[in-house]
């Protein structure tokens, strides 16, 4: 048998140690202090979806690119859809790249926890862990879709500037941040009543019809030129400008050279997205407050 | 002694829900039924454990001693009093350990030793000596859903005893596995005792916590009971009664190792 008998306990060293309540409570602070095992779990999820798959991580491209050419193709020549909306294809990608982050990490982030009970359930750790172990995996998941919206977007004539870089990525931080937020949350309610994994699918739904993805934003800013309060009600769903950000980036540059301004974006558009991202980040620290009080009761309720 | 587990008026409370549905729930509130009703698990109870001291924590099934063990390793907390640990923590909570379907027996060394605080190096460092502990052979890199039971459990305890940790739990581990391996827990655990480590050992079998601890704790309904010499903790539950044979034959103890063991259970 293989043993180390000559190991014996520092007693010193222990003593040196504080007596302290043997639960994590650091909450997402103790996530990135275990940088390790975060990464085990990343990797955990990412081999459990492609379980079994040939292609595995290489269908996260396929799929957005046969939905990209079946946009390009079905709506925007035949439709004829690129006549009212120039470049309809990159428009509704650029959308639907955000909206799908979003509803991806929403969702799966949703039933992380019920998820991995069996560790939950024996093994003392930061439970936010997994929740943001999912949040990490959809956003791996975002690379392949920005690389075809990219792709796609220079051969209809984009050119990459500073300006669009930037706001690709606050688009997808605040996406990151409030998809953060709301996983936890409900990752933690979703543990009393399986019910909200099914709220929470039925709340994607709606998603899609919240934000300029479908239809171009200056549609509904005419629209709602003599509604105002419904126009601001619309732009303060934090999905709203992330997606205008993401449009801003890449499907506005491919036909229009100048400045872009009201009325396919909304004016003061970045001073909106970072009030956006200071909302969503107070978001995600009442959610973490919530979590903690919830995850007491998590264990024995799984 | 430094202090290693200092438990101070901790309660645990459990909810039972009787109705899951709005539907059922409705109807239970109509005819005036309970829908939930809550009982302590763990009531008020204080004790000091020495860094280490081995104890034996004993009592019926449902005496809370599975909760006990969750409170001190922390995956549950108390919702009156605290419990205060110092050092690093591993062992078995209720016979296996939280292992991952889907993922290989390697992978879940891997994942269950960064749970426990080992870091990558020191995984690595160690993997062998689990693994041959463990004895599983090629079952190593199928998913730990097909193992059997005893192979599962003989994994868990394998990544458990191996973390170097100052305090360390085990729950009825001796229950699955076959005799051979029983008896290489026992050694482990002793060499454990002897390491230092502190030692809170649930079981029923007498004679195991006889060999093992040098105090008992015994839990009833929650209550702490007792808390004091092996001997007599094992004469207060009454467990001595119908095999007197077993707790007094102390020589014949490597003869009767199934008793030992904990195979009455």
């Amino acid at each position: 048998m293989t043993t180390s008998p000559d190991r014996v306990v520092d007693v010193a060293a222990v003593a040196e140690q504080p007596l302290a309540p043997p639960s994590a409570n650091g909450g997402l602070t103790d996530v990135f202090r275990r940088r390790y095992l975060l990464k085990l779990l990343v990797q955990k999820e990412l081999q459990a979806r492609y379980q079994g798959s040939a292609l595995g991580l290489l269908w996260s491209y396929v799929q957005p690119m046969v939905r990209f050419l079946m946009y390009f193709l079905v709506l925007g020549l035949i439709l004829g859809l690129h006549h009212s909306v120039k470049n309809y294809a990159i428009h509704i990608f650029s959308g639907m790249t955000v909206v799908h982050y979003f509803t991806e990490t929403f969702s799966s982030g949703t039933r992380a926890i019920v998820r991995n009970s069996a560790i939950v359930k024996k093994m003392a750790m930061p439970r936010e862990m997994f929740p943001v172990a999912s949040v990490i995996v959809s956003a791996i998941h975002v690379f392949p879709q920005m690389i075809i919206l990219i792709v796609g977007a220079f051969f209809t004539g984009w050119v990459p500037t500073l300006g669009g870089v930037a706001a690709m990525m606050m688009s997808l931080l605040i996406i990151t941040v409030l998809g953060t937020a709301l996983a936890l949350l409900f990752s933690a309610l979703n543990v009393f009543f399986r019910d909200f994994q099914n709220i929470v699918q039925t709340l994607t739904i709606f998603t899609t019809w919240i934000v300029p993805m479908i239809y171009p934003f200056a549609t509904f800013a005419h629209g709602t030129a003599k509604h105002p309060l419904l126009y601001y009600i619309y732009l303060a769903d934090p999905l709203a400008p992330a997606v205008l950000l993401m449009q801003k980036a890449v499907w506005l540059p491919t036909f229009m050279k100048g400045p872009i301004g009201y009325p396919d974006v909304p004016n003061h558009l970045w001073l909106l997205s970072f009030c956006t991202l200071g909302a969503c980040l107070g978001i995600l620290l009442v959610c973490q407050l919530a979590f903690t009080r919830l995850e007491n009761r998590i264990a024995e309720r799984l | 002694m430094t202090d290693s587990i200092v438990v101070e008026n901790a309660s645990k409370m459990f909810t039972m829900r009787y109705h899951r549905t709005i539907k059922q729930m409705t109807i239970a509130m109509m005819r005036r039924d309970k829908i939930s009703d809550s009982f302590l698990a763990v009531n008020d109870v204080s004790f000091t454990i020495k860094q280490g001291e081995s104890v034996g924590l004993m009592g019926l099934n449902g005496s809370g001693k599975s909760t006990l063990l969750k409170l001190i390793n922390g995956v549950m907390k108390p919702e009156q009093g605290q419990v205060l640990t110092r050092g690093r923590i591993a062992g078995l909570i209720a016979t296996g350990a939280g292992f991952h379907q889907a993922l290989t027996g390697r992978e879940n060394v891997f994942l269950n030793a960064a749970i426990l605080g080992m870091t990558e190096a020191e995984t690595k460092r160690k993997f062998d000596q689990i693994v041959e502990f463990a004895d599983i052979g090629k079952f190593l890199d199928t998913p730990v859903g097909f193992y059997s039971s005893g192979m599962f459990s003989r994994l868990g305890f394998a990544v458990a005893v191996h973390t170097d940790s100052d305090i360390f739990l085990i729950d009825e581990v001796l229950a699955v596995g076959d005799k051979p391996f029983k008896k290489k827990c026992l050694e482990r655990m002793q060499e454990i005792k002897k390491e230092g480590r502190t030692l809170v050992y649930v079981s029923h079998a007498a004679g195991s916590v006889k060999t093992m601890c040098d105090r008992v704790l015994v839990l009833e309904k929650g209550v702490l009971g007792f808390d004091g010499d092996v001997d007599e903790g094992i004469r207060y539950l009454h467990y001595d009664d119908g095999d007197a044979d077993e707790v007094n034959s102390e020589e014949a103890d490597q003869a009767d190792l199934d008793s030992e063991l904990g195979a009455e259970i």
